[in-house]
Order: structure tokens, then sequence, then C-alpha cells
């Protein structure tokens, strides 16, 4: 498995491919025709007007249109243009097409996948565009899968699209561009299971998303020091693979989640939460988050690492933990 | 008399149902004072003309969505009484197996894509089900069931935009019936009326006395045709008027908003009794069989609530079922480890 792809180039593979395979899939979004954001490129092209559908910028209710197209048959995929317009459309998602199945007792299936090209900061972009919403999707029950490689791109967007439940897959943007080996042929990852990114025996970050990859660097940069660092990417958050977690804290005694989401009630706090209840007697030392701080993604370069998480508190938090250096400054993390 | 009502048993029929709804909320707003009934049910009393002249004009394969008012809605659209007052009973024997209660109750096989607690939060989903017989080319036809205050929800907007571009086989049935809560419409709607928003969407908007079910079913035929044939939405503002409070707790607030006058002057206009009488009039119905009809609706209800009295409750672990299709390990989440 040598072909490269890019991270957008992989999600794109895995939609044409479902899109091939199964009629009800249809796409709908702002901009889609064009494709703006790169995902449907060619698929307007390919599969035309009746599958493809630009809609105007009225997201509650091509949400909700979704959700009536899924009861009639249909398999709809919802693009966001930007990630915080789940903001609007949450009462469609949540309150709606989530609940359906559960406030009927069984009766309704709504196999809607939302797709969120992009999301999560973006250098420039600032208060309103940046937010990476997944925690609220979680307390709203919903599958939520954010792939970290290309090949997860494929395999999991894959998994969501035969998905018969509403599931949200979130594409990072610092990812889009990431390349990575991606098989040519059908590529399936099921949800709930996360993969060990690294294996070590000291630490375990459980890194989301854009943050895998950081937290590779940095298990590299500490790997000189005699420091072996275990990375536990999640790849879906809810379901939530609970056992990977338990064998890898079990084996490491000590947690840090470093994760792009808000610090409150974030998802760092629930893995935090769960670590607490049933890994307690394994933990050597407390469990540390490494989130983004709870303020809006201010627009200078100057601020935003102050905000977003990063690798220079990762280190920190993981030598502290180590007992190898002490750093005043590390609280602030 | 209009073509559409020249055959006996549909007129009945249509009088059959609309009866059976009053009497079921009757029923209902007894079993909520018993504390039968959890929490509070929205009465659909004084609009039955609208649920049922509408619905009776749909294919079984149509589809609808509802209102937090719906039980009109689901019987119109054949909704078994039976297993929807035990769904108020919270029974697992009621459509929803006792998690969904007045506000939620669907019927996915008779196309009714539920009722809804949140005001106009249905319409996008009517929608839906149109754009998805558009693309399918099935010629299925929805229809979304809002009232004067929901046509002031942004999702209503958004759809009936979208509607208009897409030429959706959709119907927009509004039920002005004066108020959203205490808020008088008049107060709420700028512009002159509600059916006029259409012409700003592009497609034709209507006033309908829906007091009266012959209008409303006329109106309707139109509005379906219209849909079915590819030519789009329309938008029917049915002008009714609701005989209870706006939910059954109501009374219990001594909150004042409607002077009695002006309930009587619609009661006055009551679409069941007002309709009875006409087949009576037209010699449709003699005083007899209205009587036999109105005694097997009670018959039925008798045995509605005689059957979701007797229905087991839900077993506990179904707390935590029906929440995925595909299930995983510790999914749901239950309340601790
Ligand atoms: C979006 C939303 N806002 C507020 C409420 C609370 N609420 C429930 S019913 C209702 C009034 C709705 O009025 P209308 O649409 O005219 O329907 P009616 O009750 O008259 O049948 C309100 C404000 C709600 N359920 N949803
Ligand atoms: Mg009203």
């Amino acid at each position: 498995m040598n072909r490269q792809l890019n991270y957008l180039q992989a999600l794109r593979e895995a939609l044409i491919f479902e899109m091939r395979r199964d009629p009800n899939i249809v796409v709908l979004g702002e901009d889609v025709r064009i494709s703006l954001r790169g995902v449907t490129r060619g698929c307007y092209e390919e599969f035309g007007p009746e599958r493809v559908w630009d809609t105007p910028i009225s997201e509650s209710a091509f949400v909700g249109l979704a959700t009536g197209g899924a009861l009639a048959g249909l398999r709809p995929v919802v693009e966001f243009q930007i990630g915080t317009l789940l903001y609007i459309a949450l009462e469609q998602m949540v309150n709606q097409a989530q609940k359906l199945r559960y406030m009927t007792g069984g009766q309704a299936k709504v196999p809607v996948t939302y797709l969120v090209p992009g999301s999560g900061a973006r250098p420039g972009l600032a208060g309103q565009h940046c937010d990476h919403l997944y925690p609220l999707l979680l307390h709203g029950g919903m599958k939520v899968v954010i792939p970290s490689t290309p090949y997860d791109a494929k395999g999991l967007f894959t998994a969501a699209l035969r998905e018969d439940d509403p599931v949200i897959l979130f594409a990072p943007a610092a990812l889009l561009g990431a390349k990575g080996p991606v098989p040519d042929e059908e590529t399936y990852v099921p949800l709930g299971k996360a993969e060990i990114k690294r294996t070590g025996r000291d630490v375990t970050i459980v890194a989301v998303g854009p943050c895998v990859a950081e937290a590779l660097k940095v298990a590299e940069r500490l790997e000189k020091d005699d420091i072996a660092i275990e990375v536990l990417d999640p790849r879906t958050l809810l379901p939530f693979d609970q056992s990977a977690l338990e064998a890898s804290v079990r084996k490491t005694g000590r947690l840090i989640i470093f994760d792009d989401s808000s610090r409150t009630c974030g998802f760092a706090a629930e893995v935090g939460a769960r670590a607490a209840e049933t890994l307690f007697a394994h933990l050597k030392a407390p469990v540390v988050r490494i989130t983004r701080a709870d303020v809006p993604v201010p627009f200078s370069i100057a601020l935003d690492k102050h905000v977003l998480p990063g690798t220079d508190s990762l280190e920190q938090a993981i030598r502290q933990l180590m007992g190898k250096t002490a750093s005043p400054k590390l609280a602030a993390s | 008399m209009r073509p559409l009502l020249s055959d006996h048993i549909v007129c009945r029929e249509i009088y059959r149902k609309m009866r059976l709804i009053r009497r079921f909320e009757e029923r209902v707003v007894e079993l909520v004072n018993r504390n039968e009934i959890a929490g509070t049910t929205h009465e659909y009393s004084g609009q039955e003309a609208v649920a049922v002249g509408v619905c009776t004009v749909l294919e079984p394969e149509d589809v609808i969505t509802s209102t937090h008012r719906g039980h009109g809605h689901l019987i119109a659209k054949g909704g078994d009484v039976r297993r929807m007052m035990a769904e108020l009973l919270g029974r697992s024997t009621g459509y929803n197996r006792g998690k969904g209660g007045s506000m939620h109750i669907a019927d996915l096989s008779l196309g009714i894509f539920g009722a809804n607690g949140i005001v106009g939060a249905g319409v996008p989903i009517a929608a839906g089900a149109a754009w998805s017989s558009k693309i399918k080319k099935v010629g299925r036809v929805a229809v979304a069931f809002f009232g004067d205050g929901g046509a002031n929800q942004g999702v209503v907007h958004e759809t009936m935009n979208i509607a208009g571009i897409w030429q959706l086989p959709l119907v927009f049935v509004c039920e002005n019936n004066q108020y959203a809560v205490s808020t008088r419409v008049t107060y709420a709607t700028a512009g002159s009326s509600i059916a006029a928003r259409a012409s700003g969407y592009g497609f034709p908007g209507c006033i309908v006395d829906g007091m009266d079910v012959g209008a409303v079913m006329e109106a309707a035929q139109d509005a379906v045709s219209r849909a079915r044939s590819g030519n789009g939405p329309t938008l029917l503002e049915c002008q009714t008027y609701r005989f209870h409070g706006h939910f059954t707790a109501e009374r219990a607030l001594g909150i004042r908003y409607r002077t009695e006058s002006e309930v009587e002057m619609w009661k006055r206009r009551d679409p069941v009794n007002s309709w009875g009488a006409c087949l009576e009039e037209l010699g449709y119905l003699n005083g007899a069989e209205r009587d036999k009809l109105d005694d097997e609706v009670d018959k039925l209800l008798d045995e509605a609530v005689e059957y979701a009295r007797s229905s087991p409750w839900p077993e506990q672990a179904e707390a935590l079922e029906h929440m995925y299709v595909t299930r995983y390990p510790g999914l749901p989440a239950a309340t601790s480890l």
C-alpha cells in the first residue's frame, strides 16, 4: 500500500465509492456542486442534480430536510460549510434527528451523515469560525467520528456512511492537506475501535484528531530522554473504546488527554472522568488535560498559541508527570 | 354541493373521524385530570375540520408531520386510538412504547412522521419527505401542519423558500387558531396574513375557513393535486379556533386572554356539530344513524382506554433501548457504571 493521498482526497474517494454503491446516498449543503470544500468534487458531474443538492444558506431547514428524507428511505450526507454552523442546526440535529429513534420507541431510522470539512481552528479565522463542537454532539448522544489520518478518513467515512444512525464526521482543518497511505480498494474502519498509533510504557496520551500527529512528534522528541509515550487515537468519540483506554492506562499508569475542544465539559473531561471511575487504582499520578482554553479563538497569531493546546504544554506535562523537569509554567496548560 | 362531497360514505366517515377526535380529547382531559396521563396535553378540540379535511384527500403513503397539538392529525391520518391512548398512559403497547407521549407520537407505517414538541420543527422534516418523493419520483405528497405561532419560526421560512425553489410536492397547512398560547395572531404577524407570505416564496397561499370541513377538503384537494402533478407547494392558512385552553393545565393557572363572548362566537361554529347537522339536512345521515355513529365512537374510546389501562408498563431495561440501530459496547451510557 504505497499510494499516497491527502486526507481530503481520501474522504472524497470514500464518498464517491459509496455513492456508486448505494443510489440512496444524496449530498446536500452549501456550494457542494462546485465543491467549495473539496470533499464533493466530481460528485455533481458523476451523479447529477438529483444526487447533489446545493442548498440556500438555511442550515436548520436542510438538516431537517435530511431527516425527513432519511425517514423516507434516503441516506443523506449533509455538508456544513463551517463547523460553527452546527450551533444554528443543533435543534434539528439533536432534538430531532438524533432523538427520533428513541422517542418513537425504535420505529424511526435516520441514516444521515453530517460532514464538517475544515473543522476546528484555522489561522486567521478568529472567534466565530474555530470552535470544535464535538462535545455538544456527544451530549446529544450522537455518534462522533474524527479521523486523524488519510487512511482513517477513508475508512471511517465509509463506516459512517453505512451506519443506520446519525453520525457526524469532523474533518479538522489542520489535517485536510496531510498525506498518507490510502488503499485503492474499499477501506472500512469500524466505529468504536481506537488505534494505538504508537506504543510506549510510560505515559498514555489520548489524542484527538489533529492532536494525534502533534502527540506523535512529542513522543519522538522524548524518546532520546528515555520517555516512552503511548499515543491512543480513539478515532470515534462515541462510541468510545473504553477497553483500549483501560488496557493502555493499566500498562502506563499515567494519562494525559490532548484535545482541541473546550476545557469545561469537553471531551478531555469525559475521558478523565472515565479514568477516575475505572482506573483509579492503576494511576500513578493525577490525570492531566491539555485542551483549548475556555475563550473564543483570538485572531492574532501572537495570541492563539496561548489558547490552543500545543506541543510545548504537552511536553512539559509529560516531563512533569515523569518527574524529569519541574516546570513552573505547567499549571497554565 | 361540491363534487368531492357527493359520496355519502366519505361524508359519514368525515363526521365519524371528527367526532372521534373530539371525544378522544374529552377522554384525554379526564385522564389528565385524574393523573392517569402524566404531564399535560394540548387538545385539538375545535380544529377537527382542518386535520380531517386535509387527511381525507391524502393517499395512505402520503406523509404528514404534526405538532404539539397533534392528536387530531394522527387520528385523521389513520392512527389507532388504542395505541395512541396506550402511549399517553405510558404503556408498552403505545405507539412509541411509552417513550414519546402526547408530543411525539408517530406511526411511520402510516406516513405519520411524528408529532413534535418544538414549534415549527416538523416542517422541514415534511419537506424532506417531499424532497425524497421528488428524487425517487414516487408521487408521494407531504403535508406540514403548523400553527400561527409556528409561522414565525425561522426554519418554517427557510423551508418555504427551499420548497419554492425546488418546487417540492409539499402542502403547508397553517392552523391559525388565533393564538400562540396567549399571544394573538394579529399581534405577532406582520403583513396582511400568514397566507400572504406564500407569494414571497413564489407559490400560492390562501385563507380557508377552517371550521368548514368541506371548504378545507376542497382547498386541500387543489393543493395536493398541484403538488402531486409537480407544480410545487401551496400554503393553506386555515382559520380556526381551539375550544380548550392552550393545554390541559391552563385552567389551573388562572390566566385569561380570551373573552367568553369570543369563545362562544367560535363555538357556535363548532365544526363537528355543524357537519353533522349539514349531513342530516342533506339526508346523508338521519338522527338515529348519527346517534349510532356517536355510540360507536364512544365504544371505541371505551375500548381504547381499557386497552391502555390494562396494558403492561414497559420493562425497565427498555429505558436504555431504541437509542441506536447499531449498538456498541457501553452505548448508551447508563446513570452509573
Ligand atoms: C420553538 C418553541 N418555542 C416555544 C415553545 C413553547 N410553546 C409550545 S406551544 C407554543 C405555542 C404555539 O402556538 P401555535 O404554533 O399557534 O400552535 P397552537 O398551540 O396554537 O396550536 C409555545 C410557545 C416550543 N415548544 N417551541
Ligand atoms: Mg395557534
